[in-house]
């Protein structure tokens, strides 16, 4: 067998997940989709002691949208999400992303949460969860806390969650007037690990011009990279090609440091993230322009 | 010793009742407590795809999931789309028909794959036939061959449909 042993709980409350969590801490690992966990377990590089299985869950599987934000359960799946209404209308950005993440196959496993709380700075959700200030709520057996998307993520694949804690929901806020979205990637292959990517968000006044951005990358660092200083460079521009190269080039060069791997150099990645940069804010404007 | 656990899965329609660790992945489950080696395990890490299985009608890759997590639901593999020895599946008189396969180590994933696929897309581009099958490795057809007996397999599914 390829996976070491462990001891095996399926909670079917969030009640007991969280007592089992809390009485087992970090030797407790939640599974939630298996997508990333169960390879890793199949290499032995994860030797869990205990897995607490969150698929019998049911409070942990919903999307809905209360106020201002579409709110998914962590256990949704990523397929799930990907054909929901909710989602197509009020968080375009996350339902553009949703269909690069992977195959089919692993989206019908995959979960929103999992793939969150696993922080692979490769991966599509992170960066769109930063880029839209999502929020995170922790739950333990004592208390429960929502964190901001720009305090979960601690580094490669680390976050702020703590050992009796498990991400349960998280709010994704909805679009907002004025304002468009695009994320893009490019990939070797269609659903392998992009070489590059981002999600780019634009807002344009009354007079056309750009009053906000965000700029969010993937895999160019230890984490979702925040473009900081190319997104502020955009601010009181007019949405043009020049504008946009610029803040590619601010971007590539200034706020992401990326380290390369077996399918793109360091540069080709910066390559990469200048023209999907340029492409992804003239695909935004174009939203914002037509928004109402 | 070693925790074992009670399942109680339903493959390709009949139900099966066995004791298992719970380590014990989805697809050595299929193979070595089933006995049905039609699912074929490739990489054992989810990148190749040629466990895929449908999971309550779903395509899903079986390496890279747990027997336990089976328990109460309904898997179907390769076994399971003939409805007899000499009656196969639309999909496979397709593959045979167009030489959709080689050696045929990647053709139960890529069929496991496509019938759901046929199900929701009935007259699929080439492009789209292309993306269903990118999470499938084929060592030997280049791929063209399989993209031709999936478009030949949409065109038969329409007429048993007619
Ligand atoms: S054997 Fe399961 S994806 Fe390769
Ligand atoms: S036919 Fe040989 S791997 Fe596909």
């Amino acid at each position: 067998m390829k996976p070491a042993p462990f001891e095996y709980h399926a909670p079917t409350s969030l009640e007991a997940a969280l007592e089992l969590k809390a009485q087992h801490g970090d030797d407790g690992k939640p599974l939630a989709g298996g997508q990333s966990l169960i390879p890793a377990m199949n290499f032995r590089v994860a030797q869990p002691s205990v897995l607490i299985d969150l698929n019998h869950v049911p409070e942990l599987r919903h999307i809905n949208k209360p106020n201002g934000a579409v709110h998914i359960g962590s256990m949704t799946l990523q397929s799930t999400a990907e054909h929901d209404a909710l989602v197509a209308e009020h968080t375009p950005l996350l339902y553009e992303a949703i269909p690069n993440i992977a195959h089919p196959q692993i989206r019908n496993r995959g979960t929103v949460g999992g793939s969150l709380a696993h922080a692979d700075p490769a991966s599509e959700l992170p960066v769109v969860a930063l880029a839209l200030g999502a929020k995170f709520r922790a739950q333990s057996a004592k208390a429960e806390r929502w964190i901001e998307a720009k305090d979960f993520f601690a580094g490669l694949f680390a976050t702020t969650l703590q050992p009796d804690e498990i991400l349960t929901e998280i709010a994704f806020p909805t679009k907002t007037p004025r304002t468009g979205y695009c994320f893009t990637e490019v990939a070797r292959r269609h659903g392998d690990y992009a070489m590059a990517g981002l999600a780019a968000i634009v807002e344009l006044d009354a007079n056309q011009t750009i009053s906000a951005a965000k700029l969010v990358y993937l895999n160019v660092g230890d984490g979702p990279v925040d473009a900081a200083s190319a997104a502020a460079s955009l601010i009181g521009k007019a949405p043009d090609a020049p504008a946009f190269k610029e803040a590619g080039r601010i971007a590539s060069q200034e706020d992401m440091s990326p380290y390369g791997n077996v399918h793109a150099t360091p540069e080709y990645q910066r390559h990469l993230s200048a023209v999907l940069t340029e492409r992804a804010l003239a695909k935004a404007s174009e939203g914002a322009k037509a928004a109402k | 010793m070693s925790q074992t656990l009670p399942i109680s899965v339903t493959v390709n329609g009949k139900a099966v009742e066995k004791s298992v660790e719970p380590r014990l992945l989805l697809a050595d489950f299929i193979r070595h407590e089933v006995g049905l080696t039609g699912t074929h395990v490739g990489c054992e890490h989810g990148v190749c795809g040629a466990c895929t299985i449908l999971f309550d009608g779903k395509p899903v890759r079986s390496c890279i999931m747990l027997a336990v997590q089976a328990n109460g639901h309904e898997i179907t593999t390769v076994e399971g789309l003939a409805a007899s020895e000499d009656n196969m599946h639309p999909i496979q008189n397709a593959f045979w028909e167009a030489h959709g396969l080689q050696c045929g180590f990647c053709t139960p994933g890529i069929l496991m794959t496509l019938v759901p696929f046929l199900e929701e897309n009935k007259d699929p581009s080439e492009a789209e036939v292309r993306e269903a099958i990118s999470g499938n490795l084929c060592r030997c057809t280049g791929y063209q061959h399989i993209v031709d007996a999936t478009l030949l397999a949409a065109k038969k599914l329409n007429e048993v449909a007619e």
